[in-house]
């Protein structure tokens, strides 16, 4: 095959645009989850648990992670595409690092719903 | 007047007689008309003959003799010599091909730079005078078309150096942004499906090199950022 240098995969913007967004929930999160923290009567396991296992506090954790993930998956994809030209190693490094992500995901829900 | 003499680290390598390139440390006595760096290389070359380099205006218009000066990339014709720490250190422009000394094969660059399509699209008949624009829409185009495509920017830009086959690089999205903004172009949607691509574009990671080197102080990373706000909204 004629080693074509092909561009034009449509999705530049959808993930530009998405990490910064992501990276706007994550701020906004740090610093509920300051005020939520440095509010504490006593900084001990009961409360920091409590914290975490009230209805609103767990779904913005949740949330903050999914963002979290999603943000890592757009750097982390641009270091792939940056510094490694093999499309097959890409390919491999690419699956590699959505199921780990996926995975981090479904962990936190886990650990956030067993509180 | 007591002559100058300045001292040159500079990068040689000819392909038909060099294995591999290697730094010659060489001095040269400057005329006191000799302000420049390019007036010391020209005054450098009556002495060697076989030092190579692209030079044309001597002025910074034609962006000829773009070089890699102590580290950082300029045009030797507006670089002062005396302002420069010695040895000066004269390298080709970074992650282009060698000709020869300190020529460089521009292919690439100007490959992403006619990937852009760097002209006006207008299907309308030509009026019979002029395409008018109003003095606003005229300023939206300052700091764009000034460009000399010396490659100083994209030649310094790290996102440049990995993906210089798919990412178009700061001067030729300055260029894209030149015609995007041009209310006489009726092309904007095309060029900007062209580039909304995760290497085309969105390879800028707003280092910005682009900003620090441009001899002309134009800023590809401003134009780069109004190509993002227009995608965001026309998706938006």
């Amino acid at each position: 095959m004629v080693n074509r240098i092909v561009v034009g995969a449509h999705y530049g913007l959808r993930d530009w645009l998405a990490q910064r967004v992501t990276a706007v929930v994550m701020a906004l999160y740090t610093i509920v989850f300051a005020l939520r923290a440095l509010t504490l009567p006593e900084m001990n396991f009961e409360n920091w648990r409590g914290l975490f296992s009230g209805g609103f506090m767990r779904i913005a954790t949740f949330v903050f992670l999914a963002c979290l993930f999603y943000h890592a998956w757009v750097g982390i994809r641009d270091l792939w595409m940056d510094y490694v030209q093999s499309t097959g190693t890409r390919l491999v490094l690419h699956v590699l690092t959505i199921l780990s992500l996926v995975g981090y995901l479904f962990w936190t829900a886990q650990i956030l719903w067993r509180l | 007047m007591t002559k100058r003499t300045v001292k040159f680290s500079i990068y040689r390598y000819d392909p038909d007689k060099d294995e591999k390139p290697y730094m010659q440390d060489i001095s040269v006595d400057l005329e006191p008309s000799d302000k420049k760096l390019l007036d010391a290389l020209v005054r450098l070359k009556t002495s060697d003959d076989s030092l190579s380099f692209r030079r044309s205006c001597r002025e910074g218009v034609c962006g000829s003799d773009a070089m890699n000066i102590n580290g950082r990339n300029g045009l030797a014709c507006l670089t002062d010599v005396d302002s420069l720490p010695q040895p000066i250190t004269l390298r080709p422009l970074p992650g282009l091909p060698v000709i020869r000394d300190l020529i460089v094969d521009m292919t690439q660059f100007f490959k992403q730079y006619h990937s852009i399509k760097p002209f006006l699209i207008n299907d309308d008949l030509p009026p019979e005078r002029e395409r008018l624009q109003s003095p606003e829409e005229r300023e939206e185009l300052n700091g764009l078309y000034e460009c000399i495509l010396c490659a100083c920017c994209s030649t310094s830009c790290p996102s440049f150096w990995w993906n210089p086959d798919k990412f178009v690089g700061p001067a030729g999205l300055l260029n894209a942004y030149r015609f995007i903004a041009d209310t006489r172009d009726q092309a904007t949607g095309e060029r900007l499906d062209n580039l909304e691509d995760p290497y085309r574009l969105f390879r800028c990671h707003t280092i910005m090199n682009c900003v620090d080197v441009c001899p002309k102080s134009l800023n590809p990373t401003k134009a780069i950022g109004k190509i993002k706000d227009l995608m965001v909204r026309r998706a938006i």
